[in-house]
């Protein structure tokens, strides 16, 4: 069979005709036109998980809490289990990266978890692929309204005008400091530096006291998280509003990684920095100034010889701005979907999501506005410092297949300009010609 | 085949006979009922047919649509996805064939090492020492390990700021080498990981073949007046001969499919350059879910391991002859 029949014009039809001369016809039809049962299932059944009086259910409940959160959310999922006879439900932890890449399988072959959490930016792609079914009787039913949370919250777990995701948290980046790496250099440890130019001062005065104060990472834990919140403190942006195209080679984005660049080239970061070397780093007193996400705080508690302190992000660029993820509830479309246990999901949500304080002593930021402003709420002293940035946090757009537009382009550019093998701009340029590939390719993909 | 290559290395007489004896004994057995060999070959058929044959029929069939298995629509895009690796430009070509590259680049260093020096240990733990046994199993230790555990353990040894390598080469003076993060030191320490780890197992094999060749050969060799290393050369490569087609080949199609140190100790960086093809594949057809086009890639890959196979098959004929 040469190469010029089997062109473009070629049929799936005409090729099976060919094939099953070749006696393989019969293998291949019997696989590709498997079954295509992929209804956009709507939330099933009313109530919307106010209760549940069904038969006993027991729900399957997957996430990634591999850190410090994993034991506070399996804390109240124990409490639930207990004040609910007729539900149970079993926590299962999966690292998210794998998480992401099993749960869809899984879902698909009917053995997955009922109920699940994702974060916003996976809602998209997950909704598209059918892996999640709407709620937007859940977020009725609960009286749940966009007043209730922080906005950009709230509407960071729509898709295509549906509610996939009720949101449980926010977590932005923090801003970590070693208080005593300042006070050997003759900072005050109480007065962590909040600009620019007392960001770059307290540099100067960490490295003439031989420390080398804010180490850059060129993966994307930590050093792109970084790299999104200077990109927005400069006023740039990721892609433009309808997501069709890559902006975060602009001077912004630029502007950022340059500056970053110029920690390593400065003598603020070595160079060559490996995955989670900059953390580790912090934790042994080498690494003064650390940006990392809000979760790593009961991490860091536990590390008694670490004299550390917690801030919003110091503001770099011309405003304030600071990357974000959120955590939302999801539920599976196992097929076939048990009303029943869809319905013990809802309640099961609805009454994690009241319970958002417990999770927030896990090192989360609570979605709900009633919860942060709770004088409960003021009382976690770290939470609530990195609370004071919910106002202004960013969070990557919730379109389906916008992980791998990452992935392949700006990872990638930041880890070059870091690792000082490509200039910022050069890097970034090339970046943005294929995340637009990348983003063309994905809405012929999800026809979104 | 083993019988064959001892027979011209001067051991003939005795194995010839062995061997056409079991032949015709063979013949007889299946003489009894036409049926039976089949029967033999049928576990394994039905294996090879369920998890070889239909994924590699199916896999074709995949890699000629725009296929993700959770979306409703797989469209036919026919030989696209071949077409795109080969255009310049396309989303798929530059970081595909880069990861070929690096693949390339990787079985290039790492397995003439993997074929050489576990033949060196596998000479050395063929003596007869105090410890051997110890030894041997000292060897072939790393090799029980997974790739997760290797790749971690390296990776905390390994790290240019952090790691103990660097502690101790800075006690003595030498700077911060980074060991994972640049080039060539990224290439090296998965090279040298990998044969640390894997190379007892390749030892393994030698030493079953060094131990295969019948003694009386050195023996009557020394009688004539034949040194150590003209009894290597004449003894003991051609008594390895087939054992060490299998080693490379083995080695190369091993190598040309790493995708754990990578992805554990680099994660495919600087850049994009320790990114190997697996790892690219695996990306484009499991976290992407362009399960097409990550097929297509597979196809191309396979086509390349086939030709490097062939040509190496046919080498240690020519060198046979």
């Amino acid at each position: 069979m040469g190469e010029g029949r089997v062109g473009r014009g070629l049929t799936r039809r005409d090729f099976l005709g060919l094939s099953a001369g070749a006696g393989a016809g019969l293998v291949l039809a019997g696989c590709g036109g498997g079954p295509q049962n992929n209804p956009a299932v709507q939330g099933t059944g009313g109530g919307g998980g106010k209760s549940y009086d069904g038969p006993k259910v027991e729900l399957a409940f997957w996430n990634g809490f591999t850190g410090g959160d994993g034991p506070y959310m399996r804390q109240l999922v124990e409490q639930f289990s207990s004040e609910h006879k007729n539900i149970q439900v079993k926590m299962n932890t999966v690292d998210w990266v794998d998480y992401y890449q099993t749960v869809p399988q899984v879902v698909r072959s009917g053995k997955g978890p009922d109920v699940g959490i994702m974060h916003s930016d996976q809602l998209g792609t997950n909704a598209a692929r059918a892996v999640i079914i709407p709620l937007d009787d859940v977020s009725s039913a609960l009286g749940l309204k966009e007043s209730d949370f922080a906005s950009l919250i709230w509407n960071a777990g729509i898709y295509n005008g549906s509610r996939y995701g009720i949101p449980l948290d926010s977590h932005p980046l923090g801003f970590y400091y070693n208080k005593a790496l300042m006070e050997e250099a003759g900072l005050d440890p109480n007065k962590p530096p909040q600009t620019r130019d007392e960001y770059e001062a307290a540099l100067e005065e960490l490295k003439s006291a031989g420390i080398q104060g804010s180490w850059v990472s060129p993966f994307p834990f930590t050093g792109v998280l970084q790299w999104e919140s200077l990109l927005w403190q400069f006023g740039g942006d990721l892609y433009n509003g309808d997501v069709t195209q890559a902006t975060f080679n602009s001077g912004a984005g630029v502007e950022a990684l340059e500056w970053m660049v110029g920690l390593v080239e400065d003598g603020h970061s070595p160079k060559n920095v490996a995955q989670d070397a900059e953390y580790v780093a912090f934790q042994n007193g080498k690494n003064a100034f650390h940006w990392n996400g809000i979760w790593q705080i009961n991490a860091f508690k536990e590390i008694e010889d670490l004299d550390w302190g917690v801030a919003p992000v110091p503001q770099i660029g011309t405003e304030n701005g600071v990357w974000s993820g959120s955590h939302n509830f999801v539920i599976m479309n196992q097929q076939p979907l048990d009303d029943n246990k869809v319905q013990a999901s809802k309640v099961f949500i609805n009454w994690i999501s009241q319970k958002s304080l417990e999770w927030a002593k896990a090192g989360q930021v609570p979605a709900r506005n009633s919860v942060r402003e709770s004088s409960e709420f003021q009382n976690l002293e770290e939470q609530s410092i990195l609370a004071q940035q919910v106002d202004y946090v960013h969070f990557v757009p919730a379109v389906p297949g916008i992980g791998d537009v990452q992935v392949g382009s700006f990872d990638i550019a930041v880890n070059e300009a870091i690792l000082l093998r490509k200039e910022p701009k050069a890097a970034l340029d090339e970046a943005a010609g294929k995340a637009d590939q990348l983003l063309e390719e994905n809405r012929q993909k999800y026809q979104a | 085949m083993t019988t064959g290559q001892i027979g011209q290395s001067g051991a003939a007489p005795l194995s010839a006979t062995k061997g056409s004896s079991r032949r015709r004994e063979n013949q007889d057995f299946i003489g009894a009922n036409p049926v039976t060999p089949y029967l033999f070959l049928a576990p394994y058929l039905l294996l090879f047919v369920v998890f070889v044959a239909i994924p590699v029929v199916y896999g074709f069939w995949i890699s000629l649509h725009s296929w993700d298995y959770l979306l409703p629509g797989k469209p036919w895009v026919g030989l696209k996805n071949y077409a795109d690796l080969f255009t310049p430009g396309s989303v798929t070509s530059g970081p595909f064939w880069n990861s070929m590259g690096a693949t390339g680049k990787y079985t290039l260093y790492s397995v003439p090492l993997l074929v050489l020096v576990p033949l060196l240990v596998a000479l050395v733990l063929n003596q007869k020492f105090p410890g051997r046994a110890f030894f041997r199993s000292v060897y072939f230790a790393p090799y029980v390990l997974g790739v997760a555990v290797v790749g971690i353990l390296w990776r905390f040894l390994l790290d240019p700021n952090v790691g103990l390598v660097n502690y101790y080469l800075g006690q003595i003076g030498i700077g911060n080498v980074p060991w994972i993060t640049a080039l060539p030191w990224a290439w090296i320490s998965l090279v040298g990981m990998t044969v640390w780890w894997t190379l007892g197992f390749n030892a393994m094999i030698y030493l079953a073949g060094l131990q295969d060749i019948p003694r009386e050969l050195y023996e009557a060799a020394a009688v004539d007046g034949a040194n150590a290393w003209q009894r290597f050369l004449n003894i003991t490569i051609p008594g390895l001969w087939p054992v060490l087609l299998f080693v490379v080949t083995i080695t190369i199609l091993r190598e040309a499919n790493m995708f754990g140190q990578s992805y554990i100790v680099t994660q495919g960086a600087p850049g994009e350059e320790t990114t190997t093809a697996i790892m690219y594949i695996a990306e484009t057809g499991l976290r992407q879910f362009n399960m097409g086009a990550a097929a297509a890639m597979s196809y191309v890959l396979a086509l390349f391991l086939l030709i490097i196979s062939i040509a190496n098959f046919a080498f240690f004929r020519v060198r046979e002859d």
